[in-house]
């Protein structure tokens, strides 16, 4: 078992039951319970009721944006991964290019520039106003996941080219003697290889996405960052907010972490 | 000669990489139930010419027939040649058990995975069927146990083991073994040898490119020795063991005893 998959039960697999109770895990549970104890009785959680449904709504919306926008950004990366390896050098270029003005400038801008630059030149088209899809271009979210999905495919693209670069010649040769079609090959062998190579990294990238999306908040899309920041202002409490906001992305970065790490342990290969 | 149906004929084959000709004009018949044994220097050009039967390498020049079939090819405009139809090969490729010198598992599926692979998604076998034939495959090779293993976690000689049985899968007119037992630690070339034997004894078709000389001489019905990128001298294993004609040869063998 490699360090990776060790460290990976520590976070997945709690110690058995004996081991539990020594002396020092003892006394960071109770220092534990205190935090927790005084966090309750000392802070203000009384607007929790009140906004919970809104938290529950902006939650999901945050959830949506992170699968979504990766989903869809990992749909474009294996191409983008894929001809920076074997493709053609037009095609190369502009794969790398994109990579490279994508990765080299702030997510926050592309995201202004899409939602207040192009989606201010859309209304002056009439073609466009009077398209069906006009009545999402209207709305912020579009720009949103368009923003995220292309960093994410950006990042990953590189992720993929390395990946798909690093699947042993020999294996991809074996596909070839079988007689497999090109296009078989790439499906059963070369691109599964590659995924299970970056998975490790898709990881650590999908987490970061997950932490790039209350940037949407500032184009007036309602995720979960921008329902904290709603109940800021109307009730003037500052810490209690911000401090379920922490608790709630922690939660959900450790269901991506645990989920990914099954899904690694699910196909174990000894240094590949 | 005996009247056997030609399984795979070579003609007249030449590999040209860049300024560097290693192959210049080999040609080679092997009939059903022969196994040939390619032997030769490092650089002799003994690997390249078995990968140029399945059109791993593309010869510059020359033919390729199988079971019949030439391998149809059109010139590439830079004085080569390709393969003219790319299904032709690919059916060609189906039937020809390929093991490589350094196994070339797919690491991502389990030994029975592998060793079901083509079958099921080249030659659109029914996979219970193809698991079936497979566990048979495995059980022959003794691996049976491992079947649901992923090939990191076994040995070199169990991990070429399995390779021979996914070559076996596919039922090949040929099998092609290139250096089969070269990347293996010494204590693991025995029960390579051992199956590769077993298959040669049941008359399988075989073109074995290797380095074992004893085993070579033991197993083959004919032994090519290729020097400098021609058939230096061809005959049955005891002739050419025994009683070397070309100089070549008989540096070659005196120099590995």
């Amino acid at each position: 078992m490699s360090d990776q998959t060790v460290s990976a039960l520590a976070l997945t697999e709690l110690p058995s039951k004996r081991s539990f109770f020594k002396p020092h895990r003892i006394v960071l549970i109770v220092l534990a319970a205190l935090i927790v104890f005084s966090v309750v009785w000392f802070m203000r959680w009384d607007w929790v009721p009140k906004y919970s449904g809104r938290l529950a709504y902006g939650i999901g919306v945050t959830l949506l944006m992170l699968a979504s926008t990766s989903i869809l950004g990992f749909l474009l990366a294996v191409p983008i991964g894929l001809v920076q390896v074997t493709g053609p050098w037009p095609l190369k270029m502009l794969a790398r290019g994109f990579c490279t003005i994508i990765r080299g400038t702030p997510l926050l801008l592309q995201l202004w520039l899409l939602y207040y630059g192009l989606g201010s030149l859309f209304p002056q088209f009439p073609e466009i106003r009077n398209s069906f899809l006009w009545p999402y271009l209207r709305e912020a979210w579009p720009y949103g996941v368009a923003a995220l999905t292309i960093s994410f495919a950006a990042y990953e693209g590189e992720v993929m080219r390395g990946a798909f670069a690093g699947v042993p010649k020999g294996e991809l040769e074996a596909a070839r003697a079988y007689g497999m079609s090109p296009f078989t090959a790439f499906r059963r062998i070369w691109l599964p290889r590659a995924v299970h190579r970056a998975l490790p990294t898709l990881t650590g990238e999908t987490v970061l996405q997950l932490k790039a999306t209350p940037l949407v908040a500032t184009i007036t899309v309602i995720d979960v960052y921008s329902v904290i920041s709603k109940v800021r202002q109307e009730t003037f409490i500052t810490y209690e907010p911000l401090l379920l906001l922490a608790l709630i992305y922690l939660c959900l970065t450790a269901i991506l972490v645990v989920g990914f790490r099954w899904f690694e342990n699910h196909i174990p290969t000894r240094g590949a | 000669m005996t009247e056997r149906a030609e399984a795979i004929a070579v003609r007249d084959l030449h590999k040209r990489f860049g300024p560097l000709e290693v192959l210049k004009g080999v040609s080679l018949t092997a009939q059903e139930g022969d196994v040939i044994a390619i032997i030769g220097g490092s650089g002799s050009g003994k690997s390249t010419f078995l990968r140029c039967i399945n059109m791993l390498e593309l010869p510059s020049a020359g033919s390729v027939t199988i079971h019949g079939e030439t391998i149809a090819m059109k010139a590439d405009g830079h004085g080569g040649q390709v393969p003219a139809d790319r299904r032709q090969v690919q059916r060609l490729r189906s039937r020809l058990g390929m093991v490589f010198q350094s196994f070339n598992l797919w690491q991502h599926m389990t030994i029975l995975e592998n060793v079901i692979e083509a079958p099921v998604h080249v030659l659109g076998v029914r996979k219970d069927e193809a698991v079936e034939r497979a566990e048979t495959l495995l059980r022959r090779v003794g691996l049976y146990e491992k079947r649901d293993a992923y090939p990191a976690f076994l040995s070199g000689g169990q991990q070429q083991r399995a390779a021979i049985a996914r070559a076996l899968a596919i039922q090949p007119h040929v099998m092609l073994f290139d250096e089969p037992t070269s990347a293996l630690d010494p204590e693991l070339v025995g029960e390579v040898l051992t199956v590769i034997g077993d298959l040669a004894r049941e008359r399988r078709t075989m073109i074995l490119v290797t380095h074992e000389m004893k085993f070579a001489r033991n197993v083959a019905s004919h032994v090519v020795f290729l020097a400098g990128g021609v058939i230096e001298e061809q005959g049955p294993p005891e002739d050419i063991f025994e009683r070397p004609k070309s100089e070549r040869l008989r540096k070659f063998i005196s120099s590995i005893h």
